[in-house]
Formats: C-alpha cells, sequence, structure tokens
C-alpha cells in the first residue's frame, strides 16, 4: 500500500518535471525565435543593400541614393563620447556603492533611487538634456550634448552593473588580500576588480550599444536632418537610428532600401561588438570560476 | 632573502573577550601561546575558536561592528595599541583559511603577491622569494616547472599549500591556521600535517581543528573553549600541553569533548 502510493508519487513528480522542463524550455524557444526573427529579417530586406559604396558614400539626391558613411561616423562619435563621460563616473560610482557605502538607510535609498534613474524613460532624458546641455550650459546641438545626455541614461546601468559585479567577487578573496597586509585600495586595485572586469566590461559595453541605437535622447540635442561630417564635438550630426527615423517617417519618400540597409548596418555593427565581448568574456570565465 | 629578525612570535593575551554588536561571543581570555610551537584551539562549533584567533592578526577589524576588549600582545607589543598599523601587524602575522582561496592569477603572481605588496621589485629577489615559500610549503617539488600555471588549475590540496606558501612569503613569525584542512581528501590533509611539522622550526603556528586526532598529533599545546549557555560568552576552558590535554584533562568538560560526549 504504502509503497504503491510513493510510486504514483514519485510518477507524479517526475510527469510534473518534464511538463516544467517543457513549457520553459518552449519560452526559451520563443525568445530565441524572436531575435532570430528579427535578425534575419532585418538582413533579408536589408543586407542586399549593403554594398561598399553604401558604406562609404555620403547620401545623395534627399537620401534616396548613395550612402550612409557620414551616419556611421556620427553614431560611432556619440557613442565614444557617451562611453568617455559615462564609463569613469559609473564605474567609479558602481566601486563605492560595492565596496566603501555602509550597509544604512541613506545608502538603500541612493541605490533605489539609481535603479529608478534606469528605469525613466529615454525621451525624458532627451527633453533634461536639451534644457541642460543644450540651453542652459550653452553647448547647443552638438556631438558633446549629445553624449551627455546618452551618458545620463546609461550611467545608472554601469554603475549598477559594476557593482553587481564587484558583489560577486567572494568574500575568501578580498580576506585572503587583507591578512598579507594589503590595504583595502590595493586589494581592490589588484584582486577585485581584475576578477571582476569581465563582468562589468560586459555590462558596460551592452549598455553602450544601447545608447548607440537610441534616437529619442539625440533627437533634440545632437542630430540633423543632414550635416557633413563633424569637425568637432561642438558640432551637430548624423546618427544611425536617427537616420532611420527620419528616411521612415518623411514626406518624401525615400527609397526602402536606404532604411532597410541602415537597419542592418546599426544591428549588426552592436551585434559584432556584443558577440566579441561575450566570447571575450566565456573565455576569462574558464579561466576565473569559484 | 630578507634576513629573519629574532622576534619570535609569542602571544600573550589577557583577559581577552570580543563582542558583536552587544553581544559578547567571547570572554575573558587568558593564556600564553609560546614561540616556534604549534597551540590547537579546539572546542564545539560556535565557541569562538575563529573569533579569537582573528584577533590576532587584527581581520575582527574588518568584520565592522567588532569590539576587542583586554590586551594581547605580541613579542611584548600591544598589537590593539593606536601605534600598531594593522598592515604591518598582518605581515609579521600571517593566515590561511579554511577554504583554499588562491587569487585568481597564476601560481608565480600569488605567492609574490605579499612581497610585491610590502615593495620587493627586482625579479631576482621575487623569484628567490617564490621559491623559497614554495619549498618551506611544500609545493615547490609539484610546480616548479608551472609557475605560470592558473592558480584554479591546481587541486584543493595543492591550492591550500600555494596559500600557505603565499602567507609564508611576507615571512612572517606567526601563522594563523582556521581549519585548514577541513576541505581537504585524507593525502592532502597528511601532506599539510606535515608542512606544519615543519614549518613550526621558524614560525609559531596557532591552529582551529575540529579534528582531535589532529590536534592531538601536530599540537604541541592545547586550548579548549566552551560556551556553555547561549546567554554566557564562550570562555577558555583550561590550556595545557596537548599530551596531558588529550591523556589526563584538568577539566571534567575537556575530557567529556575530548571523548566525544558532546560537540
Ligand atoms: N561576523 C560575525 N558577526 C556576528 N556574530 C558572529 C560573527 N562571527 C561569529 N559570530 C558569532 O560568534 C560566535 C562564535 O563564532 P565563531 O565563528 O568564532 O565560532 P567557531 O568556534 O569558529 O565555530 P566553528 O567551529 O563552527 O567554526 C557565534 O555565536 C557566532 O554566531
Ligand atoms: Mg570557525
Amino acid at each position: 500500500m504504502r509503497t504503491s502510493r510513493s510510486a504514483a508519487r514519485i510518477r507524479s513528480a517526475r510527469i510534473a518535471e518534464t511538463v516544467a522542463k517543457s513549457i520553459l524550455g518552449t519560452a526559451t524557444m520563443i525568445a530565441l525565435g524572436i531575435a532570430v526573427f528579427l535578425i534575419g529579417y532585418l538582413a533579408y530586406r536589408g543586407m542586399g543593400y549593403v554594398s561598399w559604396e553604401f558604406l562609404t558614400q555620403a547620401p545623395r539626391k534627399a537620401m534616396t541614393e548613395g550612402g550612409i558613411y557620414p551616419v556611421i561616423v556620427g553614431t560611432v562619435w556619440l557613442t565614444a563620447w557617451t562611453a568617455f563621460f559615462a564609463l569613469p563616473f559609473g564605474i567609479m560610482a558602481g566601486i563605492y556603492l560595492a565596496e566603501y557605502s555602509p550597509r544604512n538607510r541613506a545608502n538603500r535609498i541612493i541605490r533605489i533611487a539609481i535603479a529608478n534613474m534606469a528605469g525613466v524613460p529615454s525621451i525624458v532624458y532627451g527633453l533634461f538634456g536639451v534644457a541642460l546641455f543644450v540651453l542652459q550650459m550653452g553647448l547647443g546641438r552638438s556631438i558633446i550634448a549629445g553624449s551627455l545626455t546618452l551618458a545620463c541614461m546609461t550611467l545608472p546601468v554601469i554603475i549598477t552593473v559594476t557593482e553587481e559585479a564587484l558583489r560577486q567577487i567572494p568574500r575568501d578573496l578580498r580576506q585572503a588580500s587583507l591578512a598579507l597586509g594589503a590595504t583595502k585600495l590595493r586589494t581592490i586595485r589588484k584582486v577585485v576588480l581584475p576578477a571582476a572586469a569581465p563582468g562589468i566590461v560586459t555590462g558596460s559595453i551592452l549598455a553602450l550599444s544601447r545608447a548607440a541605437g537610441e534616437t529619442a535622447p539625440i533627437l533634440f540635442t545632437a542630430v540633423a536632418f543632414f550635416a557633413p561630417i563633424a569637425d568637432s564635438p561642438f558640432d551637430e550630426t548624423m546618427a544611425l537610428p536617427y537616420h532611420m527615423y527620419i528616411m521612415a517617417t518623411s514626406a518624401t519618400k525615400p527609397a526602402p532600401q536606404m532604411v532597410w540597409g541602415t537597419a542592418f548596418v546599426l544591428v549588426a555593427g552592436v551585434s559584432l561588438i556584443n558577440v566579441v565581448v561575450a566570447s571575450w568574456r566565456a573565455r576569462q570565465r574558464r579561466k576565473i570560476r569559484w | 632573502m630578507v634576513e629573519r629578525t629574532q622576534t619570535d612570535g609569542a602571544f600573550e593575551l589577557v583577559d581577552v573577550s570580543v563582542s558583536y554588536g552587544n553581544e559578547m561571543a567571547v570572554g575573558g581570555v587568558t593564556m600564553s601561546i609560546p614561540e616556534h610551537a604549534v597551540t590547537a584551539l579546539i572546542g564545539p562549533s560556535g565557541c569562538g575558536k575563529s573569533t579569537l584567533l582573528r584577533c590576532l592578526n587584527r581581520m575582527n577589524d574588518e568584520l565592522g561592528d567588532v569590539t576587542v576588549d583586554g590586551t594581547i600582545l605580541l613579542d611584548g607589543q600591544d598589537i590593539y595599541a593606536r601605534t600598531m598599523d594593522p598592515v604591518e601587524l598582518r605581515i609579521r602575522v600571517g593566515q590561511v583559511f579554511q577554504k583554499p582561496n588562491p587569487f585568481p592569477m597564476s601560481i608565480y603572481d600569488n605567492v609574490a603577491y605579499g612581497p610585491r605588496t610590502h615593495g620587493l621589485r627586482g625579479k631576482a629577489e621575487l623569484d628567490a622569494v617564490v621559491e623559497e615559500s614554495l619549498k618551506r610549503a611544500a609545493l615547490w617539488n609539484e610546480v616548479k616547472d608551472a609557475l605560470k600555471k592558473h592558480a584554479f588549475e591546481l587541486s584543493g590540496g595543492q591550492q591550500q599549500r600555494l596559500c600557505i606558501a603565499r602567507a609564508l612569503a611576507t615571512e612572517p613569525e606567526v601563522l594563523l591556521m582556521d581549519e585548514p584542512a577541513s576541505a581537504l581528501d585524507p593525502i592532502s590533509t597528511q601532506q599539510i600535517e606535515d608542512t606544519i611539522a615543519e614549518l613550526k622550526e621558524s614560525v609559531t603556528i596557532v591552529i582551529v581543528t575540529h579534528n582531535m586526532q589532529q590536534a592531538a598529533r601536530i599540537s604541541d599545546r592545547t586550548a579548549f573553549m566552551l560556551r556553555e549557555s547561549m546567554d554566557r560568552p564562550a570562555t577558555l576552558i583550561e590550556i595545557g600541553e596537548t599530551r596531558m590535554m588529550f591523556t589526563n584533562p584538568g577539566d571534567k568538560r575537556t575530557e567529556a569533548y575530548i571523548t566525544g560526549r558532546f560537540g
């Protein structure tokens, strides 16, 4: 009696296990399917238009012909300046929060506030950027003003990934270093940061690639319908996401190949960087495991 | 090699109490730890062995809300005096932890970490310290051709001996070991015990262990601690020659613990 009941229980547990596994697996497959479809569709619509000419020439005839070279350069500059502004601050703040801030109420509130900043819609950052950088600070519509706006948007993410990555590092390691007579600062520099670097780099690159694809924050702060390659960071620029936006909405009906080609270049560029970083990280992780 | 100074690494504890926040975990411990000998700390889980051990290199300072009262002298010098720099103390008093915790770097860099931290730069000097330390930790023969290998590629027992080598590289007078073999297999444990036996010629060793046979095998003196009720701090029940403690303990509670009646 008892054995048969427990056999039944084992059987039903096994069925539950199988059902759970297939539901979870299906969810994963759906997510993967969406990603594959998105990239595949972009490639199908856009890849055919990506030629050497497309990548190296400026748009002509109201963007119905030519290429997107200055647009690519604009996005590279915007992203590079964003990294320049956001990375040092974000990483330093993340180190402070993970390593130095005492665990008290004030710091919990700071942490929640930062997490909240990451949830503010990007158009709000755009408006904030106009008010502060473009008008108040008089930077005008420029790469600098746009990058500062993008940096504000990216900063909370970089702070959070840095803090998380540092918290992953086992306490044992810190203690080993302190017990050898190293100061806290040296322990962080020589042991904790190197061990956390893969996580910090991966998270930061992801945050920056999101920034590279944003339209709203640069809409009023950096971009122009048409601009030559900027001579200085105080000039206006073109940028890939905005370029797509104006082409898709403009009254002059630009050639659809320009829109899809641009979209493909943006996604391919960002994906390439993410894949490189992810594989670098996988290699690091094989070396570093606790 | 750095010249070994003739300070010896003998501790004198007078009425030492440790509190976490408002709660006193260890109370009124008075004992001496002689130089160049192995002193074992034994007692049931939670009786404050690790807590007491961490007082000796002031690692308790790193935990936050910890107060240490009483006096702890290392070769006559008060290690909690305001003039005592914990960094300097920890060069003299090294520690090996329960779980092997090598840094995520090469074997060589692990051992060189302490000396580099304290300003040793020359390649020849560093090479010499690394070799000497690995030899003293009985690991040299196994790794001498693979010093550039990542430390995580070593076995658990080898990693623990690497941690011992790393601690020895700063030439400490004292080595604190908190259950250094509890995560290891019997052969690795044997190797660690052999290493300890060799080391005590030159270093004072204080070791926490749950293994009575191990305490009996490797230590010269044994201290038995006990927390008799949760509303009172743990105390030192007795300390004495290991042989005496295991054959003819002075206290009933020691005898009960050693013969396995509690703990
Ligand atoms: N970081 C800490 N914060 C607060 N209380 C602590 C801390 N570490 C230890 N304690 C308390 O101090 C007492 C002694 O703990 P300790 O770790 O020193 O015991 P132990 O003898 O080393 O035990 P074990 O044999 O299990 O390692 C316990 O009651 C424990 O809860
Ligand atoms: Mg302990």
